[in-house]
């Protein structure tokens, strides 16, 4: 056991070369020299070891606080899993899973044992694909100009009202077209997929604006060979549609499916999954 | 050397391989942050802390990139995530405490109205 360090978990798979193969990818992508492939029972997990004081209950939270520690460990651990996910089927952990040292981890691989490789058995050959339906205004037909000032009498105050109102309604109506869309995309993709939910639909800043306002964000679990199929039929609800716009992200590791008390069979959203 | 992956995986989904250190960082937390097994491990991260993080950062998550790129700190200037954050008035300090406040009076004032009737009641 080390003095200063504890173990932190990022997946878990099958024992095998396979994962030994994992490890040094992970190692590769993330720059962890220490990740490592830790046996218990017939599962291994991926492990590096971190700083003790970083990783207790308050170093987390502190850690969690700052944006840029936070965007660093989101992406060490997702680019870890990520690299190892093109190895082998793997579970990635929810972020900040740290364990006391290694034999701590392998007790753990020993005891969810069947939990864990029942999930794997469930995700083996599958990727998750994430889906984003946008309303674009910006991308619609501007509403039409309004009656010169000076012609009505109104000035340029009521015209500049029509005007705002025309807006808007073009700005409903992609909405509507969006969400049209959107309830499409998870029956078209519904067909293809082994399972999907439905992740929050991400919120625009100030920022962010001209990408448009996410109305749906879904997440699907595919059959690696269906992939084509599914792109297809996900990207075809968007045809000829204006102000509408289809965001396919992935492959992904199955992060979305590997929450342990959903079952990757139906619809439920992450809110329903999570609440133990 | 290492950085090449002739994994199982690479072949059929080449042309969207872009989930790598180039992925969308609201993507990314969405998933480490909110998905993935859980298991309690021995150092106890309390799941409501990182819950109330999750709500924090849907609400600026999608802007955090550019956020960024532009070198915009959402922590400071969101309102719902800093109380020095000010309204859009700017004399504002604090949006909680000003709810108390109005809160405070709101009750004062109904107890009064509600004294008030009572009394004319009888």
């Amino acid at each position: 056991m080390s003095d200063d360090c504890v173990s932190y978990v990022y997946a878990v798979g099958q024992r095998g070369p396979a994962l030994e193969s994992a490890a040094a990818a992970g190692t590769a992508a993330s720059g962890h020299r220490g990740l490592r492939a830790v046996f218990g029972g017939q599962l291994g997990a991926l492990v590096s070891s971190v700083p003790a004081d970083q990783f207790s209950e308050e170093g987390v939270k502190s850690q969690l606080e700052s944006l840029d520690q936070l965007e660093a460990i989101a992406r060490a651990h997702h680019a870890v899993v990520a690299a190892a996910w093109e190895e082998t089927t793997v579970l990635p952990m929810r972020l900040a899973t740290v364990f006391l040292d290694d034999a701590r981890v392998a007790d753990m691989l020993r005891n969810r044992a069947d939990e864990l490789a029942r999930l794997l058995g469930q995700l083996e050959g599958h990727v998750e694909w994430g889906v984003k339906v946008y309303a674009d205004p910006h991308g619609a037909p501007t509403p039409a100009a309004p009656v010169p000032s000076g012609t009505t009498g109104a000035g340029p105050g009521r015209d500049y009202l029509r005007q705002r109102r025309a807006r808007r309604r073009v700005h409903e109506h992609v909405v509507h077209a969006a969400e049209a869309v959107a309830a499409r995309v998870a029956e078209a993709a519904g067909e293809v997929a082994t399972a999907g939910v439905a992740h929050r639909p991400q919120q625009n800043g100030a920022v962010a604006a001209g990408s448009g306002e996410n109305v749906a964000n879904y997440a699907f679990l595919v059959r690696s060979q269906h992939t084509q199929r599914f792109q297809r039929a996900v990207r075809s609800q968007a045809d000829g549609m204006v102000g509408v716009r289809i965001e396919i992200t992935g492959p992904w590791a199955p992060y979305s499916f590997s929450t342990s008390t959903t079952a990757a069979h139906d619809g439920s959203t992450p809110a329903d999954a999570h609440g133990h | 050397m290492a950085d090449m992956f002739p994994g199982r995986a690479s072949s059929s989904m080449s042309p969207y391989h872009q989930q790598g250190s180039g992925a969308n960082l609201a993507d990314i937390l969405e998933r480490v942050l909110d998905k993935g097994v859980v298991i309690a491990g021995d150092i106890r991260i309390n799941l409501l802390d990182i819950e109330l993080l999750t709500i924090k950062l849907r609400l600026l998550v999608a802007s955090v990139d550019k956020a960024k790129e532009m070198g915009i700190d959402w922590w400071e200037h969101d309102p719902s995530l800093s109380s020095r954050a000010r309204g859009a008035d700017g004399e504002v300090t604090s949006g909680s405490e000003r709810l108390a406040v109005e809160n405070e009076r709101l009750r004062a004032e109904v107890n009064r109205l509600r004294a008030v009737e009572t009394e004319h009641e009888r």
